[in-house]
């Protein structure tokens, strides 16, 4: 694996020579990530050439270094991260959009816009993102000049009654607003459909309700106080969260958690996957009104989270990671109780999954629904269990596996038909896989501390990559000199997989919506930050 | 002009009213258990009815006084419809009006308003299940008409008790026509009450809806109505299959005897039935909303079937 590391790396270097870009090598942190400085006057072309290249967009941020904004995008390529870093002066902040090459990119240049102030030039889309109405239009909150605190408002925030939706002209076109509140008690989201009859010609969905500021409250944070930050950017995803972020302050500390806490932190993760991928499947049936899995999956999962409970302390595990180590042990009793657990569910699900799989009328509607290409999912950089089930099998610990699964065997279930019945498997499958690995660790947990000491004063920059339940998460810090937190940046995985949903739904009809909208499961939390 | 006859009617009407949420939560109750949960009381439907009528109503800024007036109209004519079903005794005065097609006019009448409603505070969703709903019925409809049709050629009469009596002195075995209605009956209650696979009432997904997206906008007594007069139109239903392709044991006199035991026949016949309903509906998912006609067109082939089979076999 480390010979082939980069080996691609002095190809695309002598391709942008070639082409006249202007890039410098800084030495890098760690071994999965490389950096590139590049010039603003290159970034709108660079995209199309690395995108030729074949590499996959995965994140962009932006950060205030006063006098100049600094813009950060992550792409990865065979397991390979490289960031690349541009600056442009703040005072005439501008960039070209990398929107056409990369649509996936779309919504992060419109958030680092309304949080930031750098404005993306010949954007096919520049409409606000997570702005609503509760700050103004010339205020960007993530510079250094605004106050931790925020503005205290004088007034109630004003309704968001003039977003520019897109319109859908014609004979027999109407519109259907819905949410942001809903019938049900979910996350809020606004979804405009667009519909002749019960077809759906364009959905458009308008996330933001949930923004919280994550990034602004993490400045000033210490490494501590960050993962408990991080643990809540999503709530379903907290392990995910919180262990990205805590690999970033752990590579920009040069700090190496001791081997028996990285195992127990690969365990809590797949205890995570499995615990949300079974009320997933639940979840999706009951969307078509097949309560019994709903029923039964419910249980399955309710035994999982009591687990956690008694073993971990917290249902859904949050706060379990520290920098440099993980907060519980483990004994020999716990860990023969899981795998006792362990063993159960693969039962109950021997039994259960065939009643889904042969029962027509689930088939039925399933099947077919909600069918995204594999030629999409690429094209939007989708990740998780959205992409392997249309065919796009990039997973973290098979392909850039960061410790401890370069000593595990993951197995990586693809689908290859993209539709909602391919994405129930897929969960299905995963969890299978996710109880495999949590035997192999179980019989590879090395003995020894659960902790590294954390120095107070760490410093530096570094980033994170896990493969959470939902895909891909990516995370972003840098400390300052006094070990606190300066920039953080968490990628959830959701950034690109709620515009998947836009594509799928094309042409299906508006009943079937919420079984696509629940199979794609993106977090509302995760993406307004 | 017979008092207790009124009386009886006028009784047997309170109970089928009264009866209503009790059948829900029967069906409720079998669907838990097949589904490994503890069920809710019984009283549940009571209990959400009380808090429901306890509870102040909101009205939509642009409701019209249809909005506000539906729910009587609806609860009102589900009730009428219930009054002309024969339930425990075919020895009312109502039996006279106990008219097939006035059953099936009754039912359209509440749906007409509901559909109207649904539209008049001009949501989205409001349209969208007054628009569901009249495609389903539309075709649930001549399906309904088709049966009606199938057991008055049989009894020569499109009055119920008539029916129902005829029905009693024959051998429905050996009557292929019957079998044919009841199961396209069976098809177009679903269909016409809102159960899965059809529609599902127990969902919070305002886009799935049919049924619940045209009453998402009630609250408080108008609510409580409404659901009442759902819960109510599904008895009806039950009642009616029950009563004319199974009526043994239906009470011809006022005798407290005869009356006794067709109640408790019709609370065992009831139960059975919901909980086939309840076993029907936990292992099917809802069918997708285009695939409806098709089901529908089954039910009314079921039917036509079962005329064709009286005119060809049993007519001669």
């Amino acid at each position: 694996m480390t010979d082939t590391r980069f080996n691609w790396m002095p190809k695309l270097l002598s391709r942008l020579r070639k082409s006249r870009v202007e890039v410098t090598e800084v030495p890098s942190w760690h071994d999965p990530v490389r950096t590139l400085w590049v010039q603003a006057r290159d970034w709108g072309r660079l995209a199309t050439y690395l995108q030729e290249f074949g590499c996959r967009l995965a994140g962009l941020w932006g950060e205030d270094r006063l006098e100049r904004l600094r813009v950060y995008a992550c792409l990865e390529k065979q397991g390979d991260y490289l960031l690349l870093k541009v600056e442009v002066p703040a005072a005439e902040p501008q960039l070209a959009s990398w929107t056409a090459v990369y649509p996936g990119v779309n919504r992060l240049e419109r958030h680092t816009r309304d949080l930031l102030g750098v404005t993306f030039l010949d954007s096919p889309d520049n409409r606000r993102w997570p702005r609503h109405q509760a700050w103004p239009e010339d205020v960007y909150p993530l510079r250094k000049s605004e106050p931790l605190s925020g503005h205290s408002p004088d007034a109630d925030t004003p309704a968001d009654s003039d977003y520019p939706f897109q319109s859908v002209a014609g004979e027999a076109v109407y519109e259907i607003p819905v949410g942001p509140v809903h019938a049900g008690i979910i996350e809020p989201g606004h979804f405009r459909f667009h519909a002749i009859g019960e077809t759906v010609l364009n959905l458009e969905a308008r996330l933001g309700y949930t923004h919280k500021g994550i990034e602004k409250i993490a400045e000033g944070r210490t490494a501590e106080a960050l993962l408990k930050l991080a643990g809540r950017v999503s709530g379903d995803s907290t392990v995910a969260h919180s262990w990205a972020a805590a690999q970033a302050l752990e590579r920009a500390a040069g700090i190496e958690p001791p081997a028996r806490a990285l195992y127990l932190r690969a365990l809590l993760l797949e205890r995570e996957r499995i615990g949300n991928h079974l009320g997933d499947i639940g979840a999706i049936c009951n969307d078509v009104g097949f309560a019994f899995a709903q029923m039964q999956f419910s249980r399955l999962r309710e035994r999982w989270l009591r687990d956690n409970e008694r073993l971990f302390g917290h249902r859904l595990l949050m706060d379990q990671l520290l920098p440099g180590g993980v907060r519980h042990p483990l004994d020999n009793d716990a860990a023969s109780s899981i795998r006792e657990a362990c063993d159960r569910l693969r039962e109950e699900l021997d039994s259960l999954l065939p009643l889904l799989r042969d029962n027509q009328s689930l088939r039925d509607r399933l099947l077919g629904t909600g069918i995204l290409s594999t030629e999409q999912a690429r094209r939007l950089g989708c990740l998780g269990y959205v992409a392997r089930a249309s065919g796009c099998g990039y997973d973290v610990r098979c392909d850039s596996p960061w410790p401890p699964y370069e000593n595990l065997s993951i197995r990586r279930p693809l689908q290859q038909s993209g539709d909602v019945a391919a994405r129930v498997i897929q969960r299905a499958e995963e969890v299978y896989a996710s109880l495999d690995a949590v035997r192999q660790i179980l019989d590879k947990l090395p003995p020894g501390p659960l902790r590294a000491h954390w120095p107070e004063a760490a410093t530096g920059a570094g980033m994170g990559m896990v493969e959470g339940w939902r895909g891909e998460v990516l995370a972003y810090v840098r400390l300052n000199g006094e070990g606190r937190v300066e920039r953080f940046f968490p990628r959830d995985p959701s950034w690109f997989n709620w515009p998947a949903l836009a594509v799928l739904i094309h042409d299906n009809i508006v009943p079937d919506f919420p079984v696509c909208n629940k199979s794609v499961n993106g977090s509302y939390s995760g993406q307004d930050l | 002009m017979n008092p207790t006859g009124w009386l009886l009617a006028l009784l047997q009407t309170l109970l089928f009213v009264a009866a209503a949420p009790l059948f829900g939560a029967w069906i409720k109750r079998v669907k838990c258990w097949l589904q490994n949960r503890r069920p809710p009381s019984l009283l549940q439907p009571y209990r959400d009815l009380r808090r429901l009528f306890s509870k102040q109503v909101v009205l939509a800024e642009h409701a019209s006084v249809i909005f506000r007036l539906t729910p009587y109209l609806v609860f009102g004519a589900i009730i009428m419809a219930a009054t002309v079903t024969p339930f425990i005794t075919l020895d009312t005065p109502t039996t006279a009006i106990a008219d097939a097609i006035v059953l099936t006019g009754f039912f359209a009448l509440a749906r007409f308003f509901l559909a109207l409603a649904g539209m008049d505070i001009g949501t989205a969703f409001g349209g969208m299940g007054a628009s569901r709903e009249m495609t389903v019925s539309a075709l649930a409809e001549p399906a309904m008409l088709m049966m009606v049709f199938t057991v008055s050629m049989v009894a020569s009469s499109t009055n119920l008790a008539t029916v129902i009596t005829s029905i009693e002195h024959q051998m429905v075995m050996t009557r292929p026509s019957l079998w044919f209605a009841a199961l396209g009956f069976l098809l177009v209650i679903v269909a016409e009450t809102g159960r899965i696979p059809v529609d599902n009432p127990s969902t919070h997904l305002e886009l799935t809806m049919i049924h619940e997206a045209m009453i998402l906008e009630y609250s408080g007594r108008h609510l409580a109505m409404l659901e009442w007069a759902a819960q109510l139109k599904l008895l009806v239903y039950a009642v009616l299959a029950i009563n004319i392709f199974n009526p043994w044991g239906i009470a011809h006199s006022d005798g407290l005897a005869p009356l006794a035991i067709a109640t408790a026949l019709m609370a065992g016949k009831l139960m059975l039935f919901g909980t086939l309903l309840a076993a029907a509906e936990t292992v099917l998912a809802k069918i997708r909303l285009f695939q409806v006609p098709v089901f529908l067109m089954l039910a009314f082939t079921l039917a036509l079937g079962g005329m064709l089979c009286f005119i060809i076999l049993e007519a001669g």
